[in-house]
């Protein structure tokens, strides 16, 4: 039944620092500001929390993308954290490219508790550029699957 | 394995009209661990609530998990519930499908699905929750208020009076900030100076506060209930102990053409100043930028004719550092620059002027004694026109897309007075529309128009253009009359927009509080939390959380210092239990951890363990205190050996909700 | 060297500077060569090797050893010294109880080269200005060194040891030998090239945690592959998390750490080059945030525990030049 391909809906995930982005999320929510059902958010206290290896267990639990938003850097809630997560991250994703995996499946965006509209929008263009990608067969699984 | 019981609120229809909440609740009752499951209109309610607690007692609940609105909104609301039934309030998690699903999904069906998903990651982390306990921290009882303008001045006051320490940090030699420069105040036409300088002197003389003059505050560190700042006293190059305020040396001074802010340079002062008579401290300041005797070290006349002795030339700036339980930002508005609203002429004319220079222009103690004179020919003007709106809601990108708010009052104040005193002039105000809700601000604007006979014209000026024989013409158009106006005014005075003072942007920085795109302070919440910043401890007031006029002004300084006051009387806090901990025996000691820590909140310790082979072995472990901890997380990822994480948002919870996503269909 | 070493080791013993020796012996096989601690004269005389096998890096022994009663004297070849600095950094040995004597080093001659070479059965090496001589059943075979190197040893960075108590033979120099040719030429290709590259490469890894084990950076107390609460060991599953992400998540934890000691890639029974993944960190880290050698200094703070406010945005990653 070819006819019947289900059109592909990728699985987002989204991990957000409590004070800026995720009040960022909740903001486009307040303001109604559509974005695809495929982005499902985590919060963390900051962009800090986030262990490379929860973006690697999405991408092997398969995940097609794994978006990361904290605060601006310099309006850091902890003063410092998403910069330690900017190096983390760019180290992250320059090496994930490295491997061949597609890097436009990793982002980092900077979203304040006053960008609703900024959020939603970063969700829109994520998940059409995911979507575009197509599902991710890579990163699940980089050794042979026999 | 938990007990969980799963909520699932409709808030009302917010919720239920795009999630079918019956499924949602159906759904998750499959879920493993789950033993009851159910939905309801308003769990935020007293009988939402008790359903929670009833459920925790008659199915023995171990943890909850309440799919609803955000847990900014209610996950406090939802915790006491719990904790009200016997559990521990860190065995909730709420899923927020609210936010974050029924709001953003109109398709029903796609809606109900995510908010399954985000139900089950909540079930996921729930199950790996553990009770928590919060610890306490001291408070120090003093508050900050950075600024002292009319916002800082009524919250330093306000909470010197409930008995607390409370010192303003004012960057200007004295404090007092715009409503200084004002000449009367609306609606009831008080003369500004005679309501403000009381209070300025009531600071002074409250043996609770103390005034920072000429300082800025440097470093911020520290958190809610024990902030420590640093403030830097800039060098005034006078002992402000010694100093009597005689003002001898300011009629002195030899460099008399120093542009004079005070009077927005419409007139000089001296390189010595007192800014004005009934500066607080009553002190006089060297200005360095003018000075000879700092400039090239030629002059020293001040120094002779001081009686007190109270000139040093060898000031330096000096530090201080104190400590606060919670900090007041009362950093105020400016007026915008002009420069980039040519079509006003402002930069062309002497007699294109701003609302605060027309306050200057008609106040007693300023360069005009208080008669309304042309600044370019001290002439009487005739024919004045007053522009409103000039960069407040321009989305343009020139100016500011907000309403500047206190404009057609302070307008509707300059027409009628202009009027009343000089009957003879012809006053025009141009408006996009004017805004006068307030108590009796209405029938004050009414008052302008009807007994005073000002000119309201809704219609926005095209362009104002000086000509050589000093009229200045003054093109705009009639929106009512659809007619172009040409009127030969002698002088234009723009309603410039209002923005937050310069200084705001670091200060935020340095509070970690955050600021929305106009660079005005964020407050925690828009309806219900209007003075505090969402940073714990840091609390707004006046108008760098968005334009306000003194009314409002004053009301959110005594809101803000209402706050503080119930934060400084608490002898201790009770902290975010949701800390780092290090696990000792994975802990290898190298460090990372402590080196990321924004808080210093991470020590190492020399410990004894036993081996497994009966000897002790004494190694070094990371300890966090949990007083000084704040949660970020940092430490967490840079420990190599995963020996530091975080309560509440444990690397297992974590990996759980990503699976629990990922394990979608 | 070897016998200038074995005599020093003695008069330290001797005098009570120290009370063991960590050093290398031989082991199954000539070439097989091993650390070891060494008590005594006697023991130094009976087992002590010293010779172009000696690849070992003994730094990490010392973890153990420093927790142990008494001073420790130990040999360290110059990239050593660099995994040396780098443990006293993170406090995972105690200086004040350790002898260090840097030896110099021409590079080490890799058994797997003389296999390839159809080299077999070895009874000894010697080293011989710019050769090696193999000793073997069938006779000697002499080699250019250059031709017989370990790959690290190939593009070996540095002659120069960074520590020290006392010196034997002359202070090197740090070197440019070329060490990120290979990942250059891996950005070059395109990410199909790379994927394809990696996944022939990781799919021979059997997971026998050699790498893992001989790595100085890696020295956990407890590693969280083998803590089951760290929610990546996974062990019952072949083709769980922990075995897919096994070289990323090791790679990423000693990012920043890793001073590019090689001995990952010596020790891989697959000859899987997974200094190529090390060397990509470390490449990056200077190219982003400026040159950074991990253990060149003992107490520097490492990239990844550090951050400047104009650091690049991750999404550089996206823009950079190159397929």
């Amino acid at each position: 039944m070819p006819n019947e391909v289900k059109a592909f809906k990728p699985k987002i995930v989204a991990f957000c620092c409590n004070w800026c982005s995720y009040a960022g999320a909740d903001l486009a929510g307040t303001n109604r500001l559509t974005y695809p059902a495929d982005v499902k958010i985590i919060r963390v206290p900051c962009s800090c929390r986030v262990n490379p290896m929860f973006i690697l267990r999405a991408f092997q639990r398969g995940a097609d993308g794994v978006i990361l938003c904290g605060c601006h850097p310099g309006d850091c809630h902890y003063t410092s954290g998403n910069y330690y997560a900017r190096r983390r991250m760019t180290l992250l994703f320059s090496m994930l490219d490295y491997l061949g995996i597609e890097k436009e499946r990793t982002r980092v965006e900077w979203v304040s508790a006053a960008e609703g509209a900024k959020f939603a929008a970063t969700m829109n263009d994520f998940v059409a550029t995911v979507t575009a990608l197509g599902e991710n067969k890579r990163l699940e699984d980089l050794r042979c699957k026999e | 394995m938990q007990r969980i019981g799963v909520f699932v609120c409709w808030c009302g229809s917010n919720i239920a009209a795009t999630v079918d909440v019956q499924a949602v609740s159906d759904a998750l009752a499959k879920e493993p661990g789950v033993v009851y499951s159910t939905n309801y209109q308003y769990m935020c309610s007293e009988a939402g609530q008790n359903m929670i607690k009833n459920a925790i007692k008659e199915y023995n609940l171990t943890g909850v998990v309440v799919c609803s609105c955000s847990p900014r909104m209610h996950e406090a609301t939802f915790r006491k519930t719990v904790a009200a039934a016997g559990l521990n309030p860190y065995m909730l998690e709420v899923a927020n499908i609210r936010e974050q699903c029924s709001w953003i999904h109109k398709d029903k069906e796609a809606g109900t699905e995510k908010a399954i998903v985000l139900g089950r990651t909540a079930i996921a982390k729930v199950q790996l929750n553990a009770p928590l306990q919060a610890g306490e921290s001291p408070v120090v009882k003093r508050a900050l208020v950075i600024g002292g303008g009319i916002a800082g001045i009524q919250t330093a006051l306000d909470i010197a009076e409930a008995g607390f320490d409370v010192d303003i940090v004012e960057k200007n030699p004295t404090i007092g900030g715009k409503m200084t420069q004002i000449d009367k105040t609306f609606p009831t036409l008080d003369c500004a100076a005679c309501i403000l300088t009381p209070k300025m002197v009531d600071c002074a003389q409250n043996e609770k506060i103390h005034i920072y003059s000429y300082s800025e505050v440097e470093s911020v560190k520290g958190f809610v209930g024990n902030f420590t700042v640093s403030i830097k006293k800039k060098a005034r190059y006078v002992d402000e102990n010694k100093c009597t305020g005689c003002g001898e040396c300011t009629t002195k001074c030899p460099m008399k053409n120093v542009p004079n802010e005070f009077n927005l340079g419409m007139d000089n002062r001296r390189a010595i100043y007192i800014p004005f008579a009934q500066a607080v401290p009553k002190v006089a300041t060297i200005d360095p930028n003018y000075c000879n005797m700092l400039k090239n070290g030629k002059c020293g006349l001040c120094a002779k004719v001081c009686g007190a002795g109270a000139i040093d030339y060898k000031q330096q700036d000096q530090i201080v550092e104190e400590k606060y339980g919670a900090i007041v930002v009362a950093t105020g508005y400016n007026p915008i620059k002009l420069d980039k609203f040519d079509e006003f002429g402002y930069s062309l004319s002497k007699d294109v002027i701003t609302s605060l220079e027309f306050e200057r222009l008609t106040n007693a103690a300023g360069p005009t004694s208080g008669t309304l004179l042309r600044p370019s020919d001290g002439k009487h003007p005739h024919t004045i026109v007053f522009v409103q709106c000039v960069g407040s809601r321009d989305t343009s990108g020139c100016g500011k897309p907000y309403c500047s708010k206190i404009c057609c009052m302070y307008t509707a104040k300059h027409a009628m007075l202009t009027r009343e005193k000089y009957p003879d002039t012809d006053v025009y105000v141009f408006y996009i529309d004017v805004r006068s809700p307030g108590k009796n601000y209405d029938e004050f604007y009414r008052r302008a128009v009807e007994q005073y006979g000002v000119h309201y014209i809704k219609g926005m000026v095209g362009k104002v253009a000086p000509r050589a024989d000093g009229k200045i013409m003054v093109q705009a158009s009639d929106l009512l009359a659809d007619e172009q106006l040409h009127i030969e005014a002698d002088l234009v005075v723009l309603a410039a927009a209002i923005e937050p003072d310069k200084s705001a942007r670091p200060l935020a920085t340095m509070l970690t509080a955050s600021m929305d795109t106009n660079d005005f302070f964020t407050e925690a919440h828009a309806k219900l939390r209007p003075v505090e910043s969402p940073t714990a401890g840091i609390f707004l007031s006046g108008a760098c959380q968005g334009p306000k006029d003194i009314p409002d002004t004053v009301s959110q300084a005594s809101a803000a210092a209402a706050k503080v006051i119930g934060l400084l009387v608490k002898d201790k806090l009770t902290t975010n239990p949701c800390v780092a901990q290090s696990n000792e025996m994975m802990c290898n000691g190298c460090s990372s951890c402590e080196r990321v820590c924004p808080y210093g909140a991470i020590t190492y310790v020399d410990k004894e363990f036993r081996m497994p082979d009966r000897t002790t072995r004494v190694r070094r472990v990371a300890s966090v205190n949990p007083a000084v901890c704040q949660g970020c997380g940092a430490c967490t990822v840079a420990c190599p050996s995963g020996a530091m994480d975080l309560k509440g948002f444990s690397n297992s919870q974590i990996m759980a909700e990503v699976d629990a996503i990922c394990q979608m269909k | 060297m070897q016998g200038m070493m074995i005599s020093r080791a003695k008069e330290l013993l001797q005098d009570g500077t120290v009370n063991r020796v960590l050093g290398w012996q031989a082991g199954e096989f000539v070439y097989d060569i091993t650390p070891a601690v060494f008590e005594s004269a006697e023991e130094l005389d009976a087992g002590f090797v010293y010779n172009a096998f000696c690849g070992s890096n003994l730094s990490k022994y010392l973890i153990k050893e420093t927790i142990k009663e008494g001073k420790i004297l130990v040999f360290l070849k110059p990239c050593d010294t660099y995994s040396f600095n780098q443990l006293l950094t993170e406090h995972r040995i105690d200086r004040d109880k350790i002898y260090v004597i840097g030896i110099p080093c021409q590079g080490k001659t890799s058994g797997e080269m003389l296999k390839a070479k159809g080299i077999s059965g070895i009874t000894g090496i010697k080293e011989d200005g710019d050769n090696v001589i193999v000793e073997t059943i069938y006779g000697n075979e002499t080699f250019a060194r250059a031709d017989v190197l370990e790959e690290r040893c190939r593009t070996c960075k540095s002659k120069k040891h960074v520590v020290y108590d006392e010196l034997m033979g002359e202070e090197g120099e740090v070197l440019d030998s070329g060490r990120f040719d290979m990942v250059a030429k891996l950005e070059a290709m395109t990410p199909d090239e790379r994927f394809a590259f990696w996944r022939s490469q990781l799919s021979k890894c059997i997971r026998c945690n050699a790498c893992r084990n001989v790595c100085p950076a890696c020295s956990c107390e407890k590693c969280v592959f083998d803590n089951p609460n760290s929610g990546i060991s996974q062990k019952a599953a072949a083709d769980s998390f922990e075995e897919n992400m096994f070289h990323i998540i090791r790679a990423f934890h000693v990012a920043g750490r890793c001073t590019d000691c090689g001995e990952c890639s010596r020790v891989c029974p697959q000859n899987i080059p997974l200094h190529l993944l090390n060397r990509k960190f470390i490449k990056d880290i200077n190219e982003l945030y400026g040159e950074y050698q991990a253990g060149e200094e003992a107490g520097s703070r490492a990239p990844l525990v550090n951050y400047t406010t104009g650091d690049v945005e991750p999404s550089i990653v996206y823009h950079r030049e190159g397929k």
